[in-house]
Parts: structure tokens; C-alpha cells; sequence
């Protein structure tokens, strides 16, 4: 072999930019696979670290289901949340109500109406409330006739607005219409909702902190190995890449499990769950991770995992020097 | 090529490894360090390599100040120099092929340029048949020569090697300087530290002597 005598001996500059482009992205694969192949030659230690990971994952995970979940079904309560218009009593006439009924079905906050009349309103009494022997002595319907309003909008405020708008109407005695209930529920939600994330911080700092000190036990336990390939040239971004990786499928395995443990709790869930919609007549169906949140999981376990290692390889590489 | 200007080397302790040492190397020149145990041998290679920075004076090393080199830029500076170690320093769970590859892998060089370059190495040291051998399974001659060829294999101008022929009998010393004696012929500027003194007086090459830290000779063969 022949030897160049010259220091700028830089393969980098003799080679063609493609052809080094590819031996760049040939040598990223083979370290991204072959530190997958070095958490497989541990399996136990290697899947409990990750289990560790997934655990950690899966608790905000669940927690976000679950409010995915209460906030599914408040909705479904807000959507029937409804308005009851008490009809003046003098404006008992079936026409001037209907007439009434007519104006308010094109208001544009109203999505639909119903009329109950004192006549529909004293027979639903008599059926529901055991009193009917009773309410036969009584001479004249003391009822209001009713118009149940349906709301387009389902936002607090415009109910609001048009709450205010009916009162004023002549026609209307009372309205009926409690948000109240309602707003207390979507305030706990949003409290709950920050708790989940405040969670998640913490636990992804766990995350962090776990990758990060398997990272340092991996980068002592190959002192020898570093210090040989500083001594032959290596730059601190070739010694550190297969760290990153090893993080990188720490953190992917850890939110793989996280995945598999948050389906088998849905699963577990799902049949108890269907059978109270069921006694409670409603076609309440579960929220489950879909395509994004399942990818949105994995990624951020992957990230985790990426900058747990990092940190853990920047404070301790350092460190490391040739002897 | 490596020229030492008053360096010193002091450890934290006070203990003083090399004091005051001038010498100049010249591009293609073949050398030898030699002095007892504790002389300074290995710590005045380290300082070339920068493993070990010194305390004062000035090294340059292919017109390089090595005082101004930043940390980041060591890595380029040792992939200009090949250096072999006493202890051999190989990776015990890679192959013969896989250890004289690292420096080629560590520079980016393409699967198939590795190939052949690591081939050539390996025959100019005579192990082209051990390519897929883990060094655990080779003599201590073969480990150093597995060494060797991990230092030459990317053609590095300058070769430094510290006690090569350390536990090994005289045939087998006398082939691995033989080596060396090649790698200079091709225009290497090769640095040999060693306590052999027979050996080196037989080479017949410029020789540094080391005294507890001070350089007390530099000999020139009679030719």
C-alpha cells in the first residue's frame, strides 16, 4: 500500500459529496440497527427498563382517555340541554301558541322546538305523578302551556345570549334553563385537565431520567471501547450517535408498551362500560387511541427516549478520555 | 514534521514527566525513543497525540500548534497519526477485520474502500488469513501487528509506537521493527519509543535518549 506523505490526506475531499452522502446514511442504519441488536442481547434487563418507560406513558395516556371519555358524555348532555319557555297563562289559545311556536322556530339561535300544551302538560302530570284522582278536582288546567327549545349553538355564551333574548319576550313568563350544573362539570374537567398535564411533566421527567441513567450505565460499561475509538479519531458525535439510538428504541419500546397497556385497559373496560350505556339508554361508545394518538405516543417516547440519552451522553462522554 | 520546543510536562502532584525537551523530527525521518522506565517515553507520544497536553513549551506537529488546537479538533489531528500501543488496546468482542477497520469506519469511508484498504493492512502485517479471528485468540505478536495495521491502515503520515516489541522474543521483535522500517521506506514519518537498546542500536536510526524527564542524548548513527 502506498502512503501519502501530505497531512490533507481528508477522504472526505477526495470522495464524490453523493457517494459520501450515502456511506453517511449506510453508516446511520447500521448503527440504528445494530444498537437495536445490542438491547436485544440483554432481553430482560432491556424489557424492563422499557416496561419501566411504558408504564410511566401509559398513566397520562389513560388519563387523557378518560377525559376524552367525560368530555364525550358532557357533550352529549349539552347537546339536549334545553330551554323551557313558561307561556304567559292569559295566552292559552292553541292558535296564539301555535303562532307564537311559528315566530320562534326562525330565530337563528334555535335549532328546533316542541309545544307542550296545558292540555299534553296536565295529561303527562296525570300519568307521571300518581296524583290523577286529585287533579280531577280541580275545575280549570292550571298548567302553562310550554315550548321546549332546542339551541343551535351549544356554546355556553350564545345560550346565554339567547336565554336573555326569550325572557324579554312578551309571550314568555319564565325561562327555564340551567347551565349552571354544567359549567361547574366543565370547570372540574378543565382542572382535571391540567392535572393530567402537570402528571404528564412529571412523568415524562421519570421517562427522562430513566433513559438517561440506562444510558450512563451503558456508556461505563463500554469505557474501554470509547477511549479506543477517541484514540483513533472518532469525533464525540460518532461515539455519542449509538447512545441516541439506544435511547431512541428505549423511548419507542417504552411507548410501544404503553400502547399495548392502555388497549388492554380499554378492553377490559369496554363491556361494563357498554352495559351501563345501556341502562342508562344512551349509545355511549368508548374513546380509544386512534391512528393519531397512537402515533402522537410513540413519537413522544421515541423523543423522550432521544433526549434522555442525549443528556445523559453530553454530562458523561466528557468524561471520558483516553488514558 | 514534529518539532518539541522547551515542552514540559507537569503533573498535578508536582511530579514533573518531561522538562524542557527541544528535538525536530523531520518529515519521513525514523526515530527512536528510548530510556529506563519512568523516563518519559509514552508521556512525550502522548503529547503528540494530544492525550495529554503539555504544561509549557510549544509542539507542532505537521505545522499544527498543538498549545492553539482546540479540544474539537483532536480527532482530526490523531486520524493523521497512527499510534500502537504496549497494551494493544484492540476491541476484544470485534473481529481482527472489525478492529482494523474502526479508523476507516470512524472517517466515513465506503463499505467497499474499507474492505480493500483493511486487506492490504492486514497483508502488509502478515494476517491477512486472521481477518474474521477475535484477537483474544492470537498471540501477543499477532495482537500488536492487529495494532498496527489498525494505525497504518489510513495512511497516516505519521506513525507513532509505544514499546512494540514490549513482551516479545527477539525474531519476533526484530520483524514487527521490520515493519516499521517499511512504513518509513514509503515516506512515514514513524516515532518508535522503546527500552529494547540492543535492537535499536542493531536498527541503526537516529535515537533519543530520555533521563527522567530530560532529553540527555541524541544520537545520529555512524553511516
Amino acid at each position: 500500500m502506498k502512503h501519502s506523505t501530505h497531512l490533507q490526506n481528508n477522504p472526505r475531499r477526495k470522495a464524490k459529496p453523493s457517494q459520501q452522502g450515502h456511506a453517511w446514511l449506510l453508516h446511520h442504519l447500521y448503527v440504528l440497527f445494530s444498537s437495536l441488536g445490542r438491547i436485544a442481547r440483554t432481553p430482560l434487563p432491556s424489557l424492563m427498563t422499557a416496561a419501566v418507560i411504558g408504564i410511566a406513558l401509559a398513566l397520562p395516556t389513560g388519563l387523557y382517555l378518560l377525559l376524552e371519555n367525560v368530555q364525550q358524555i358532557s357533550n352529549d348532555w349539552e347537546s339536549v340541554a334545553q330551554m323551557s319557555l313558561f307561556i304567559k297563562p292569559e295566552i292559552n289559545d292553541d292558535a296564539k301558541i301555535n303562532a307564537f311556536a311559528k315566530k320562534l322556530e326562525q330565530h337563528p339561535d334555535i335549532h328546533g322546538i316542541r309545544i307542550i300544551t296545558p292540555a299534553q302538560a296536565l295529561e303527562e302530570y296525570r300519568q307521571l305523578s300518581g296524583f290523577g284522582d286529585a287533579l280531577k278536582a280541580l275545575e280549570e288546567n292550571p298548567l302553562p302551556a310550554v315550548i321546549v327549545i332546542q339551541p343551535a349553538s351549544s356554546e355556553v355564551e350564545a345560550n346565554q345570549r339567547l336565554l336573555k333574548n326569550l325572557e324579554q319576550l312578551p309571550e314568555v313568563d319564565i325561562v327555564q334553563f340551567d347551565m349552571l350544573w354544567l359549567k361547574r362539570l366543565f370547570t372540574i374537567i378543565t382542572i382535571i385537565r391540567r392535572g393530567v398535564l402537570i402528571l404528564a411533566g412529571l412523568l415524562s421527567l421519570a421517562v427522562l431520567l430513566v433513559i438517561g441513567n440506562t444510558i450512563r450505565l451503558a456508556i461505563y460499561n463500554r469505557r474501554d471501547e470509547i477511549e479506543i475509538y477517541k484514540l483513533v479519531g472518532a469525533t464525540d458525535t460518532f461515539i455519542r450517535r449509538p447512545f441516541l439510538y439506544i435511547g431512541f428504541w428505549y423511548g419507542l419500546f417504552g411507548g410501544l408498551i404503553a400502547w399495548v397497556l392502555v388497549n388492554i385497559s380499554l378492553w377490559l373496560l369496554k363491556k361494563p362500560v357498554k352495559q351501563l350505556a345501556i341502562l342508562y339508554e344512551s349509545q355511549f361508545e368508548l374513546v380509544t387511541l386512534d391512528a393519531l394518538s397512537s402515533f402522537i405516543l410513540l413519537f413522544c417516547g421515541a423523543l423522550l427516549g432521544l433526549a434522555g440519552a442525549w443528556l445523559a451522553v453530553g454530562q458523561h462522554l466528557k468524561n471520558i478520555q483516553p488514558r | 514534521m514534529i518539532l518539541f520546543n522547551k515542552v514540559s510536562k507537569r503533573y498535578p502532584g508536582g511530579y514533573k514527566a518531561l522538562i524542557q525537551v527541544n528535538f525536530h523530527l523531520k518529515r519521513g525521518e525514523m526515530t527512536f525513543l528510548t530510556g529506563h522506565s519512568g523516563a518519559g517515553k509514552s508521556t512525550l507520544l502522548r503529547l503528540i497525540a494530544l492525550i495529554e497536553r503539555n504544561s509549557s513549551g510549544q509542539i507542532v506537529v505537521g505545522g499544527q500548534n498543538l498549545s492553539r488546537l482546540p479540544n474539537h479538533h483532536i480527532p482530526y489531528l490523531r486520524r493523521k497519526i497512527g499510534m500502537t500501543f504496549q497494551e494493544h488496546r484492540l476491541l476484544f468482542d470485534r473481529t481482527v477485520f472489525d478492529n482494523v477497520a474502526l479508523p476507516l469506519v470512524i472517517a466515513g469511508f465506503r463499505h467497499q474502500e474499507i474492505r480493500r484498504r483493511v486487506r492490504a493492512a492486514l497483508d502488509k502485517v502478515g494476517l491477512l488469513n486472521k481477518e474474521k479471528s477475535y484477537p483474544i485468540t492470537l498471540s501477543g505478536g499477532q495482537q500488536q501487528r492487529v495494532g498496527i495495521a489498525r494505525a497504518v491502515v489510513n495512511k497516516p503520515p505519521i506513525l507513532l509506537a509505544d514499546e512494540p516489541t514490549g513482551n516479545l522474543d527477539p525474531g519476533l521483535a526484530r520483524e514487527i521493527m521490520n515493519l516499521f522500517v517499511q512504513f518509513n521506506q514509503v515516506g512515514v514519518t514513524v516515532l518508535i519509543a522503546s527500552h529494547a537498546l540492543g535492537l535499536i542500536k542493531s536498527m541503526g536510526y537516529r535515537t533519543l535518549i530520555l533521563q527522567q524527564g530530560n532529553l540527555i542524548g541524541d544520537t545520529y548513527p555512524r553511516r
